[in-house]
């Protein structure tokens, strides 16, 4: 198991390169010279800066070096720095944001903690209802409930965030006016009432996410739990004269949650992605919008650096879900 | 020609083999009257409500897009200043928009690029994805590589680069084809290179499978071509996951396309689109609110009743299932 896990983190280098690649090529080939676009309003010196933080006026394979350098091992001595105080990245040039002038992972470091709380709670949320759906669903096939679960799960999969979270802001918002259409972030929890604010606000992006991941895992869930029913090891327990119960949550459930573990492992960093849309909606300040509004004022550096996050955490949990396969189901041990 | 002609019915005798292709000839068993593969599709997709209502409810979308444009005359982009801001009404079934113009003829011009960019990115990204998929399961040799290439698109963050795309070429492409057709060039594109990847595994996964089976090496023994065995026995055979992809990539594209316009990253201001009404109507949302639902519930709809066509269709190609 080691040995896998090893190996597939040394696979995970070339594949991350291969990523970098792509994106710094993407933003290479595009026409035009990244400087040119820069507001005359930056200081020449400043200018200079950047350039030399780009490596720009050099070959392309000495950029892309410097570029990788710059993510792989600049900006990890920053956060070693800020977390623990000390001083390795002293006097080294940082990626600087075009719109603030500001190094740009301070700004995204800014930001992560708005997504975090808005799409790690709606996860949460997400998984606690669809797992009891789904094995509800399964265990009652073609049941009304079933064919319930399966209707809304169409509709979720089918209702994009842009569409649902506006519902909501009608419905909630303006008609009923229970909760604040617009995403507070500089609202502190200090004492109980705040708190009651700081829920209220949550609830409609949460639930808009909520919707969406509920009902792909609930599918899935329902798959799983089909696919293990029907095993000659749930007729054994049942002929053992188990309890319905325990062949259920015990047997077969543990069996079926394999699979959804990797799922749930896998959706996390395409959460970030469609986060994009469900924070524009709700205006929740975090790195969703950050990138929407980078995108929007032409600030390439920012661009490329929340591009390569989102990379990289896909490629993190990929590895993750492997790991965890491998770890869950000794069937499935690769070496 | 004409060997080659007679051998395909023995293909379809062989034991196990349970998709014949659509031209197969006759293939009798001597007490039943003969019966094509597509008819037993279409029996057994009869039987799935959703799926029927679902294609029914398409085709219609589809057709309103088309055609409804010739029965509902009105130009989308006429400006009617004095009749802006309307509710429902006879001359303004769905009402008026902030300029004055007419929303149902603004959701028809809408619909008809959005299910345009919808069905061409969704044939694009699956000539792609066919094509990586059969190669790779075809020549050993391809394999690794192709799949390794599969993986590494897959582990791209489709959203963000798809809007570093619409950032980066946008200008170009307007000026090379003109605002409208470079945007629709762009986007679909986009979301045919964006979304081939799990077409490709379907398809590799299947012809892995198919190229051990015996009516392979039969046709290879009789020295049929890699290229003719390609064309004439394993694609008719992956038909079905291809369709099935087929469906659900015609519900991504539309949404992709959506969201990057709601994004305002899309297509331009004055030419509409689903996602670009919906958008619109978002700074209007506490005056109108029934302006974003019209084009919501369209999109909404379509990406519906696609995947419940989708999921009959599953259901119906796959022979285990039929019959039951």
């Amino acid at each position: 198991m080691l040995t896998f896990t090893i190996r597939r983190l040394i696979l995970a280098v070339p594949t991350l390169l291969f990523i970098s690649l792509m994106i710094f090529l993407l933003l290479e080939l595009a026409p035009g010279d990244p400087m040119a676009q820069v507001p005359l309003t930056v200081p020449a010196e400043v200018k200079e800066q950047m350039r030399q933080a780009l490596g720009l006026g050099e070959p392309m394979h000495v950029r892309f070096w410097k570029w990788i350098v710059q993510f792989f091992w600049i900006e990890p001595q920053v956060l070693i720095d800020s977390m623990f105080g000390t001083s390795f990245s002293e006097g080294d040039l940082r990626v600087i944001s075009w719109q603030t002038r500001s190094p740009v992972m301070d700004i995204v470091v800014q930001r992560i903690p708005q997504t975090l709380w808005v799409v790690g709670t709606a996860y949460v949320v997400a998984i606690l209802i669809a797992l009891p759906i789904g094995i509800y669903s399964a265990y009652r096939q073609y049941s009304w409930f079933d064919q319930a679960g399966t209707f809304v799960s169409m509709v979720g999969f089918s209702v994009p965030p842009f569409f649902s979270g506006v519902l909501v802001i009608v419905i909630f918002s303006v008609n009923l006016g229970w909760f604040p259409s617009i995403y507070d972030t500089t609202h502190r929890v200090s004492d109980w009432d705040s708190f009651v604010v700081q829920l209220q606000q949550m609830i409609m992006p949460v639930m808009v996410l909520a919707l969406q991941i509920t009902a792909q895992l609930s599918r899935f869930m329902r798959a799983s739990m089909l696919d293990n029913l029907n095993q000659d090891y749930v007729r054994t327990a049942r002929a053992k004269g188990l309890s319905e119960y325990t062949v259920v949550m015990i047997h077969v459930l543990r069996n079926s949650m394999i699979p959804v573990v990797t799922v749930i492992a896998l959706g996390i960093p395409a959460i970030f992605g469609g986060a994009i849309i469900t924070e524009q909606v709700f205006k929740v300040n975090g790195i969703g919008q950050l990138l929407i509004t980078a995108i929007q004022a032409n600030d390439l550096p920012m661009v490329q650096t929340l591009t390569f996050i989102f990379a990289v955490l896909i490629v993190l949990f990929n590895l993750i879900a492997d790991v965890l396969y491998g770890i869950l189901d000794p069937r499935i041990r690769y070496d | 020609m004409t060997d080659r002609d007679r051998l395909v019915p023995d293909e379809g005798l062989a034991p196990g083999s349970t998709a014949v292709p659509a031209g197969a000839g006759p293939l009798e068993e001597f007490s039943d009257p003969p019966r094509s593969q597509w008819r037993d599709v279409w029996d057994q997709f009869k039987t799935h409500k959703g799926a029927l209502m679902g294609g029914l409810l398409f085709v219609t979308i589809v057709l309103g897009v088309y055609i409804g444009p010739w029965l509902w005359t009105i130009d989308p982009t006429h400006i009617d200043i004095r009749a802006r801001n309307q509710g429902p009404s006879l001359t303004h079934p769905l009402g008026t928009d902030q300029l004055g113009r007419d929303m149902l003829a603004r959701m028809m011009a809408g619909g008809r690029t959005s299910v345009s960019v919808g069905i061409t990115a969704m044939l694009l990204a699956l000539g792609l994805g066919s094509f990586i998929g059969v190669v790779a399961g075809f020549y050993r040799r391809l394999d690794g590589p192709l799949m390794r290439l599969t993986d590494l698109f897959l582990a791209l963050p489709l959203l963000p680069l798809l809007l570093v795309m619409m950032l980066l070429f946008r200008e170009p492409l307007n000026a090379a084809f003109g605002p409208e057709q470079g945007i629709f060039i762009l986007i679909v594109c986009a979301i045919g290179v964006t979304s081939w990847m799990p077409t490709a595994r379907i398809v590799r996964g299947d012809v892995l499978a198919l190229k051990e089976r015996e009516f392979v090496l039969a046709a290879r023994s009789i020295g049929t071509t890699n290229t003719k065995l390609i064309t004439r026995h394993i694609l008719p055979n992956v038909l079905s996951p291809i369709m099935v992809s087929a469906t659900l990539g015609i519900a991504t594209a539309i949404i992709t396309e959506s969201s990057l316009s709601f994004l305002g990253l899309g297509f331009p201001p004055d030419f509409p689109t689903w996602g670009r009404l919906l958008f619109d109507a978002t700074d209007y949302l506490q005056q109108y609110p029934e302006r974003v639902v019209w084009p919501g519930l369209a999109i909404s709809l379509t990406v519906l009743s696609v995947n419940y066509l989708g999921d009959g269709l599953r259901d119906a190609l796959d022979p285990r299932i039929r019959g039951r």
